[in-house]
């Protein structure tokens, strides 16, 4: 016993090892899994930046053009759109967290397809709340 | 014995937390109001981006949407405080870094709510 040690580069001993995270394939699940927390972590940063735009607001003129003159710049914009994203993933991701809490959506194939689905329209989601913003719509929806 | 509560009432469904479910509880209830109120905000934000400030003021003065933007954003800080605090119970293990990232994490949230809500008044007396 003392001459086959069991390391995961000696599984010649054919005793089985216990599971460790690096050997599994990443299923889909474990991807939105995973997802649902570093947005959850991105979106608490974002509510500060959303903190700012209030006070912008309240201070008038020169709040809003100091507001817009930092988020209007390629990495300005880069952080909302990834806001955007991050809120409309936790939100679609949520919807399901709660829906699991309830006792549904558990069968494998269900949410290894929603998993994907939650992907996709995450990214739909930010996609047309710029694409509104930049053909100047967004201002027709009030 | 300090409490009137007997040791096993004290106890009883509370587990070694002595709190029980309620950090879980909270997440969810505050999950569940952050779904129509992130789809407001979402309604509120797109429909102020490329206008002017003017109008901004003008939208955020009216009361119904200074209160849901107030409820949007302080229940929103307040699920982040939750969220936030078992991502560092999973990922920090040192006493000092942990209640350090906690305390971080209150004041930060404090904070923002704040400020968040004297934004907000000040527009409302614009």
């Amino acid at each position: 016993m003392a001459d086959t040690p069991q390391t995961p580069g000696n599984p010649a001993a054919g005793r089985p090892l216990s599971p460790h995270m690096t050997i599994y394939r990443w299923p889909a699940t474990m991807m939105t899994s995973i997802t649902h927390r570093i947005t959850g972590v991105g979106l608490s940063l974002g509510i500060l930046i959303l903190a700012w735009w209030l006070i912008a607001i309240s201070n008038g003129p020169d709040g809003w053009n100091a507001f817009h003159a930092v988020m209007n710049t390629p990495p300005g914009l880069l952080v909302l759109f990834g806001i955007a994203w991050a809120l409309g993933y936790h939100l679609l991701s949520g919807l399901r967290h709660l829906a699991w809490d309830l006792g549904y959506g558990f069968d494998k194939k269900l949410s290894e397809r929603n998993s994907v689905l939650i992907f996709g329209l995450s990214f739909l989601v930010a996609a047309g709340i710029f694409v509104l913003v930049w053909t100047g719509h967004a201002g027709d929806l009030q | 014995m300090s409490s009137a509560q007997s040791p096993l009432r004290r106890t009883r469904n509370l587990g070694a937390s002595h709190s029980g479910t309620g950090h879980f509880w909270r997440e969810r209830i505050t999950a569940a109001a952050l779904v129509p109120l992130s789809l407001w905000f979402l309604y509120a934000v797109l429909g102020l981006a490329g206008t002017n400030v003017v109008t901004a003021l003008r939208f955020l003065a009216l009361p119904w949407n200074a209160l849901l933007m107030a409820a949007f954003v302080l229940t929103a800080l307040y699920h982040a405080a939750l969220g936030l605090q078992v991502v560092i119970d999973d990922y920090v293990h040192t006493a000092g870094s942990k209640i350090l990232l906690f305390l971080l994490v209150r004041i930060s949230v404090i904070a923002a709510g704040s400020v968040s809500l004297f934004a907000l008044l000040r527009i409302a007396a614009f």
